[in-house]
């Protein structure tokens, strides 16, 4: 806890004006709305594709299912840094399938899917598991059809799982450096992520954009706990009644 | 049918386009330019030590990180104390924040005009851009997944048998030696290996703290990234392939572990 005090004791110590006036440099303005923007973006793809992959882990039988089941926390085993270098090795100037987005916030984002897939999977997929199937085929006898049953039974039952992972994946998102530094080309304005702005200014000496920036990446992982903090009182609110 | 084979198609596919297929190519491009020149680029004297600092690194991190981790899960589990609810809170916050904000934290805390960095001066103490502050960093952000681990297992498995011990007179120690531990040792294990795998993969908040000096300061994964910046790209996908061997192990062993947990 201490060294969190530190940081922002250091933010303030010129004056909440001096601070107000480096987090809002253009140069940080831009990397923070890149870093939220792809956020939004990731976690988007990740409710969506998340979901299925949990679906098809849960209800899909095919050879090899657990293998692509173990699959799934490869990220997190493996350091971001070297996740970072092996998309630049696929989708970058020597890509062996002709995709080259290095440099770019394509890659951003999709280093950004790489290391925050586990997490809306492995929030749904226990849920999933647990789910009773009898009111699924009762509503199918009473007439409905697959997507009111996904819309009316499934969905509001895995919601706060989805929402709790996503809520993950998007705090991950929002404060990953070791995938990106290698992928993102880091060009102010352009594809340098929040983090990565920290990073470079602590290195040339300026500790003060710095800590504005890490200041207002702070507030938005407590807000992101928060969330979750707020989800998992709402997901437990029928065992409490 | 079609509708589920469509579904497997899109996660299949999913996968493998972000996670397989990056995977694959890491180790087509270590052994890309032959045997020889990999074994060279692992061989280099820097290369060895930047491997020895990092299991160092996790040689400190994770024994602390274990009994850290199984202390807190008791707290928060079996302890009924006001503020249990911050406690569980604040053991998911390295989760939740930025290893580079935590690096910075540590960089303002211990550096020159920080407040521990004058007294630590005063006394001849380096903490920045050495090994303490990179041990505190990783420690910083390997720190929930032990507790994250126990804290379900032992609401579980309940208070019952520790009761039972109590009564038949049992203290407090042999109880948790021969009762809580036993219980929870998988989800212990699991946690260790999660904690391990975060350690020897660390790379913002160390990148800040250490100085990054070869040969000295450097980890495993700083030097990965200071290869390739360097156009040593053959070093960087050697070190990366073992990072890669390593990670894969440690898959193996969460999937191993992984049901046992389940069925205990």
């Amino acid at each position: 806890m201490l060294p969190i005090a530190a940081l922002v004791w250091a933010s303030r110590e010129k004056g909440l004006h001096a601070f107000w006036s480096v987090a809002t440099a253009p140069e940080a303005i831009a990397a923070l709305k890149l870093s939220l923007g792809a956020a939004v973006v990731v976690s988007l793809v990740n409710a969506l594709l998340g979901t299925v992959t949990a679906w098809v882990l849960v209800r899909d039988e095919f050879r090899g299912k657990g293998v692509v089941n173990a699959v799934i926390d490869l990220p997190f085993a493996l350091p971001t840094i070297v996740a970072g270098l092996t998309l630049l090795a696929l989708y970058g100037p020597k890509s062996p399938v002709g995709i080259n987005v290095a440099f770019t916030r394509t890659a951003i984002v999709l280093a950004l899917l790489f290391v925050t897939l586990p997490f809306v999977v492995r929030t749904v997929q226990p849920v999933l598991h647990e789910l009773d199937r009898e009111s699924e085929e009762a509503a199918r006898s009473l007439g409905a059809d697959e997507l009111r049953v996904f819309r009316s039974i499934v969905l509001p039952n895995i919601l706060p799982g989805i929402l709790s992972g996503v809520a993950l994946a998007f705090a991950r998102a929002v404060g990953e450096i070791g995938a990106l530094v290698l992928i993102s080309g880091n060009l102010p304005f352009k594809t340098e992520a929040a983090s990565v702005f920290v990073f470079t200014h602590i290195q040339s000496g300026d500790q003060a954009g710095a800590a504005a920036v890490a200041v207002v990446m702070l507030a938005i992982s407590f807000a992101v706990l928060l969330a979750i903090g707020g989800l998992r009182f709402l997901a437990t609110r029928h065992e409490r009644a | 049918m079609h509708r589920r084979l469509g579904l497997r198609f899109v996660a299949l596919g999913y996968l493998l386009v972000v996670l397989v297929g990056p995977l694959a190519m890491v180790f087509y491009r270590a052994f890309d330019s032959g045997l020889g020149r990999l074994w060279d680029s692992l061989s280099d004297p820097n290369t060895v030590h930047a491997f020895r600092i990092t299991l160092e690194l996790a040689a400190i991190a994770v024994p602390l990180n274990t009994i850290f981790g199984v202390v807190c899960a008791l707290a928060i589990v079996r302890r009924r104390f006001p503020g249990a609810g911050v406690v569980n809170a604040i053991v998911d916050l390295p989760l939740a924040i930025s290893p580079v904000v935590v690096g910075l934290s540590l960089f303002l805390l211990y550096g020159r005009t920080g407040w521990f960095g004058h007294w630590f001066q005063a006394h001849g103490v380096q903490i920045l851009f050495a090994l303490p502050s990179m041990a505190i960093a990783s420690v910083f952000v390997s720190m929930p997944f032990v507790a994250r681990e126990v804290v379900p297992t032992l609401r579980e498995v309940g208070d019952e048998q520790e009761q039972a011990a109590h009564t038949l007179g049992a203290g407090g120690w042999t109880t948790f030696w021969r009762i809580t531990l036993p219980s929870i040792r998988w989800a212990v294990i699991y946690g260790v290996v999660l904690t391990t795998a975060r350690c020897l993969g660390e790379y913002g908040a160390v990148a800040v703290v250490s100085g990054n000096i070869e040969g000295r300061t450097q980890t495993a994964t700083l030097r990965v990234q200071d290869a390739y910046e360097n156009f040593n790209a053959a070093g960087a996908y050697g070190i990366s392939l073992v990072l890669a061997v390593l990670s894969v192990i440690v898959l193996i062993a969460m999937t191993l572990l992984k049901p046992k947990e389940e069925a205990a």
